[in-house]
């Protein structure tokens, strides 16, 4: 058995995966979510604001990441909406533009009332990552001449009195490394004071902790945060708990149950099998 | 023939038998849009295509009492096989290096850099340098909306002339002869860089950081006693954890003795450091196979529907 196991070929290993990660989607497995007090207090970030707050959204990330993190883009863009602010959309990224404008259909479909430019505004890609933050601090039009439709910022009722990014509530962004929320950390939220929440993938969050809670109010680390912001989005807006599309982050978790179990119970035959060769002087 | 090529048509075979069968059965794959005409200030009109549910369109559903024309969109059904026929060729790499996953990769990286080439000439060439340089011909024959209500042009500002200067010198990295010129404004971006960043790194990174750090290891407030006792034991395990791990990477004194034992701990704050961001790395992967699955499962071969688009799959 022994000597099966050490030599399995991977390719049952990739095959267990994937049978694990496919049959909750097929089963439509979904788990309650507890959501932590990290999740809490992004969601506070946005829900203590007063209605009508001006809220800037970054999605820097593209569809490589979308699977972690277009549900929290989604999540932060019914909360706010549900809060009536008024949202200011960018991204650092070039494929980051779809991104946007997918955070933008659920205000068109979901928030018919939702007006451009009078409720949120597109400001759409910019070239240049952190310079664009720093120069964001000190002057928007200069920054951003025009939206993502080629109009204007100064004939955009939102956008005309703004000066710079100084004049936010709250800065929102959704980040799947460089340039993300690290830089608005470093060029924004610390030497601006400026309260900023992000909503990260698994393999940066562990690195932005550190900014807690000074520099950044609060993270959504990968996947299962997302999903626990979404339980906690529609215990307290039940009216999204019959929109399928608000439970995305939830739907996933059944997946990451299965797979994660299945990854211990790897761990753990691999480790049996190394210490008993070493025990018996076979181990490679 | 060998056994591996023969379970290989075989595969082929029942899955292209299986998609055609089901395609017949339930029309998968296909993606539906609604139609929406936009009237400009101009008074001229022009349509816009969304994304619509199935369900909504005669076609599919005769029984909708939907009002939207939802009509069945060819480049986007061919969209979404592509999109399915890429996602499978880049899973085969898991089986081994092949073809199909080679294709993916170069089309892949090829239109990614290519999209980011065109949004950034169209974002920072052309709406920041040429606006800025050539105002009346940009406005004119490119971006229309930038007109005054007066009819007035945005003004020329010559200082974007130091970054066509700089850019032109950096082109000439190209040139048969005076490459030397690009590295001027390679020097200056890299100045301009580091200076931008030591200040910002410093101040956040460094500074804030050990601000960060400098927390009562004895919790005192109105709370509960157990809340203080649980903040203190966070406080000390931060502080502890930081403070053994700066001293395994100090080297200017050997690792004997108490040092030794200090930094050992160092090491065990690292490696559940490490671990930690492991388990999160697997996470996050889960999560995109999750996601490229459910896109499988979902707008391709119509087996769930979790967004209740569809009458089928549900």
């Amino acid at each position: 058995m022994r000597a099966f196991l050490e030599n399995l070929d991977r390719r049952w290993i990739f095959l267990l995966v994937l049978i694990a990660v496919s049959t909750p989607i097929l089963l439509k497995l979904t788990f309650p979510e507890a959501p932590s007090k990290q999740v809490r207090t992004v969601f506070s970030a946005i829900d203590d604001l007063d209605d009508g707050s001006r809220v800037l959204i970054a999605l820097d990330y593209d569809p490589s990441s979308k699977g972690e993190l277009e549900p929290m883009a989604s999540a932060f863009t019914r909360q706010c909406a549900l809060k009536k602010h008024k949202l200011y959309f960018m991204t650092l990224w070039p494929q980051g533009t779809p991104m946007v404008n997918q955070a933008i259909d659920i205000l068109k479909n979901e928030f018919p009332d939702y007006e451009y430019g009078t409720d949120y505004v597109n400001l759409g890609y910019q070239t240049g990552g952190e310079a664009v933050i720093k120069k964001l601090a000190s002057d928007l039009h200069g920054t951003f001449n025009v939206d993502a439709n080629n109009e204007i910022l100064k004939n955009i009722p939102m956008t005309q009195n703004l000066k710079n990014v100084r004049d936010m509530d709250l800065i929102v962004n959704v980040s799947a490394g460089d340039p993300g929320t690290k830089q608005w950390v470093l060029f924004i939220s610390t030497p601006h004071n400026i309260k900023t929440v992000a909503g990260v993938t698994g393999v940066t969050a562990p690195t932005l902790y550190a900014y807690i809670p000074r520099q950044l109010s609060g993270i959504l680390g990968a996947i299962k945060a997302a999903a626990e912001y979404e339980y906690l989005l529609i215990q307290n807006y039940p009216e999204l708990k019959e929109n399928p599309k608000a439970k995305e982050g939830l739907r996933r978790m059944g997946p990451q149950l299965v797979a994660h179990v299945l990854i211990i119970v790897l761990i753990i035959i691999g480790n049996i099998i190394f210490f008993t060769g070493r025990r018996q002087g076979t181990s490679v | 023939m060998k056994q591996s090529t023969l379970i290989w048509i075989v595969i082929v075979v029942l899955s292209g038998g299986f998609l055609a069968w089901r395609t017949a059965q339930t029309g998968m794959g296909r993606a539906y849009v609604e139609a929406e005409t936009v009237i400009a200030e101009s008074g001229e009109t022009w349509t816009i295509e969304k994304t619509a549910d199935a369900k909504n369109a005669r076609s599919f559903n005769p029984t909708t009492e939907s009002e939207a024309i939802v009509k069945l969109s060819w480049p986007r059904t061919i969209g979404v096989w592509c999109a399915a026929a890429l996602t499978i060729a880049i899973f085969s790499f898991l089986w081994g290096d092949n073809p199909f996953y080679k294709l993916a990769e170069a089309i892949f990286v090829g239109v990614s850099a290519a999209y980011a080439m065109v949004v950034g000439f169209w974002t920072m060439i052309v709406n920041k340098l040429f606006l800025h340089l050539f105002p009346q011909f940009v406005v004119d024959n490119i971006l229309p909306n930038l007109k005054g209500a007066d009819g007035s042009y945005p003004d020329v500002k010559y200082l974007y002339l130091v970054p066509l200067v700089l850019g032109v010198m950096l082109l000439m990295r190209l040139a048969p002869q005076g490459g030397w010129i690009s590295r001027w404004p390679l020097a200056f971006f890299i100045g301009a860089t580091a200076g931008l960043r030591l200040v910002h790194y410093f101040q956040a990174d460094f500074v804030s950081q050990i601000q960060a750090t400098i927390i009562p290891l004895v919790v005192l407030t109105e709370q509960t006693t157990m809340e203080n006792v649980s903040a203190s034991i966070r406080n000390i395990t931060l502080v502890v954890g930081v403070m053994t791990s700066l001293v395994y990477f100090f080297f200017s004194w050997e690792h004997v003795g108490v040092v030794h034992r200090i930094s050992r701990v160092g090491i065990w704050v690292l490696m559940i450091t490490f671990g930690a961001s492991f388990g999160y790395t697997v996470m996050g992967r889960v999560a995109l196979l999750a996601q490229r699955l459910e896109f499988l499962f979902d707008d391709w071969l119509w087996i769930i529907d979790p967004a209740s688009r569809r009458l089928i799959g549900g």
